[in-house]
């Protein structure tokens, strides 16, 4: 299983557990985390899984793809630590990982 | 149920499995007056998911019938082009002699800054202040209406929430707030149907649009920001050099985008409701199911039919060879009753798993803008509904709505119902 800790926009902080190969949207929607909707199931085409990786861990990431930065480039409030979440695949590297969301998507 | 206005699929017995693959029109407009299209999309989906239509009233052009063909089009915007200038975004070629620039019609780079400029007004933070306003007025409508008598819920619910939305939006004033609705129907009526008489017609409304926006944009430019969309323009360094006909273009998408569909979504629910009085009943029991019911009710309206693609290369879709040029449809109301894609597609279900997992508001960049304002409108609409009439069936639909003749607008001209005590 794999720890990730998710901070919402107003502070209150959930960690959860998931099975490898799960995505941090499925992660967020599957724990009902508020602020992340993940519209279409996870294939990258509308980036309602918005949110924002803690500084150290975006360097363990595998970059973004054009289609997902292209994506990012259309959201909101779009920061340093920017990603799609379903783009983002948890392994054990990734265990302990911590991201930031936002108050919704639209 | 009733009869009348039911569409289920019926293989053997419907006309659309009676004439040769190669025929089948699907933009005929009297399929969608007569709500008859469903069959026709049903054996597209099975026997020729992307399908060449020769001849139409819109010149020959492809049908993209399945879910995951469309999901294909929508997230490759370099091969499928949304460009005015090679078309635009509907099956009915965009006129090239009164082009307004408006994102929905550009291709990145341009739509990037076009959009990113105009998307913070329905963003989460926006949209929360301007929940309480929006359910205030929406419960004086609904306090105004006439119970117990038969009335037409397009007109008293759907058009006058929704132009109340738009002037909010705008914050335009209040008393002349039936011209937005005016100017929304104006930018997308056929020349000759009733409302316009021609295209320089049409350019002349356009006209007495633009000139009363750039009067609040006049006056919003030079006073404090505001949280309404005319002042963000005047003020966001992205939009506030504008050229005329860009602030138009601008204005008038946010207005029919805004407009016809979040209306026909609204009509749409008591329908749905109507035809399945089980989940009628589901609702009334447990209101919390709103939540989900809205993207259902988004879903199983489709409140735009299809959007259109232009290749811009030579390309294969689903086995088929797409040439550069080639018209390309994505027919949104039929990936939305795909059943490799989505559960019993046909029915209505408001507590469905992964409810907000449909084509309506597109997907990829041109994915609807303004999707969360449109659901919020209609969650509150359903909300103040059932605090007034919490009775499963008090809004009953009475015959069959009139529906509009059009493969783009799925709509209604009426709908009567009424509402008992």
């Amino acid at each position: 299983m794999i720890k990730v800790t998710f901070i919402e926009h107003n502070g209150t902080v959930r960690s959860v557990e998931v099975a490898d190969g799960t995505s941090l949207m499925e992660a967020a929607v599957g724990n009902l985390i508020p602020g992340i909707d993940g519209d279409c199931g996870g294939c990258c085409a509308c980036a309602t899984c918005h949110l924002f990786i803690e500084p150290e861990w975006l360097d363990k990431l595998v970059p973004a793809e054009d289609m997902e930065k292209s994506l990012l480039e259309l959201a909101e409030c779009v920061g340093p630590g920017s990603r799609l979440g379903c783009q983002i695949k948890l392994s054990q590297s990734l265990d302990g990982i911590v991201a930031r969301t936002p108050l919704g998507q639209h | 149920m009733n009869a009348a206005y039911t569409h289920v699929p019926q293989e053997q017995k419907n006309p659309a499995y009676a004439i040769p693959l190669e025929d089948i029109d699907v933009s005929d407009p009297e399929l969608y007056r007569s709500n008859t299209m469903w069959g026709y999309f049903e054996r597209l989906r099975r026997e020729d998911p992307v399908h060449y239509c020769a001849k139409s009233l819109f010149g020959p052009f492809w049908s993209v019938t399945k879910y995951k063909d469309i999901m294909e089009v929508e997230t490759h915007p370099g091969i499928y082009s949304s460009d005015s200038r090679r078309g635009g975004v509907t099956i009915l070629d965009s006129n090239t002699a009164v082009q307004l620039p408006m994102f929905i019609q550009m291709d990145p780079p341009q739509h990037d800054e076009h959009r990113k400029a105009v998307s913070p007004i329905v963003a989460p933070e926006n949209l929360a202040r301007m929940e309480a306003i929006i359910r205030r007025r929406t419960g004086e409508a609904l306090d105004g209406l006439p119970v117990g008598q038969e009335f037409n819920w397009v007109d008293k619910v759907s058009i006058n929430l929704t132009t109340q939305m738009l002037a909010t939006l705008f914050d335009f004033p209040w008393e002349d707030r039936s011209k937005l609705t005016y100017w929304s129907d104006a930018t997308v009526a056929l020349p000759g149907e009733g409302l316009v008489d021609s295209e320089e017609h049409r350019m002349q409304i356009m006209g007495e649009c633009a000139a009363y926006m750039t009067r609040l944009w006049n006056e919003r430019v030079n006073a404090e920001p505001r949280s309404d969309l005319i002042s963000m323009m005047a003020h966001d360094a992205r939009t506030r050099n504008m050229t005329p006909e860009e602030f138009l273009g601008n204005v008038l998408l946010l207005i029919v985008g805004g407009n016809d569909t979040t209306r026909s979504s609204m009509t749409g629910g008591v329908l749905a409701l109507n035809e399945n009085p089980e989940q009628y009943a589901k609702l009334c029991a447990n209101p919390a199911l709103v939540a989900s019911m809205i993207p259902e009710i988004v879903r199983w309206q489709t409140p735009l039919s299809h959007m259109r693609r232009t290749a811009t290369e030579d390309t294969v879709l689903g086995g088929k060879n797409i040439r550069k040029g080639d018209k390309v449809v994505m027919w949104y109301v039929s990936g939305n009753r795909d059943e490799e894609a989505i559960e019993n597609p046909n029915n209505f279900i408001i507590d469905r798993a992964r409810p907000r997992q449909h084509l309506s508001f597109g997907f990829g960049i041109h994915r609807c803008v303004g999707n969360r304002l449109a659901e919020m409108q209609i969650r509150i609409l359903w909300e103040e509904v059932l605090k007034r009439w919490p009775k499963p069936g008090q809004i009953k639909v009475i015959g069959a709505p009139e529906r509009v003749a059009s493969p783009f607008i799925k709509g209604y001209e009426s709908m009567q119902v009424r509402i008992d005590a």
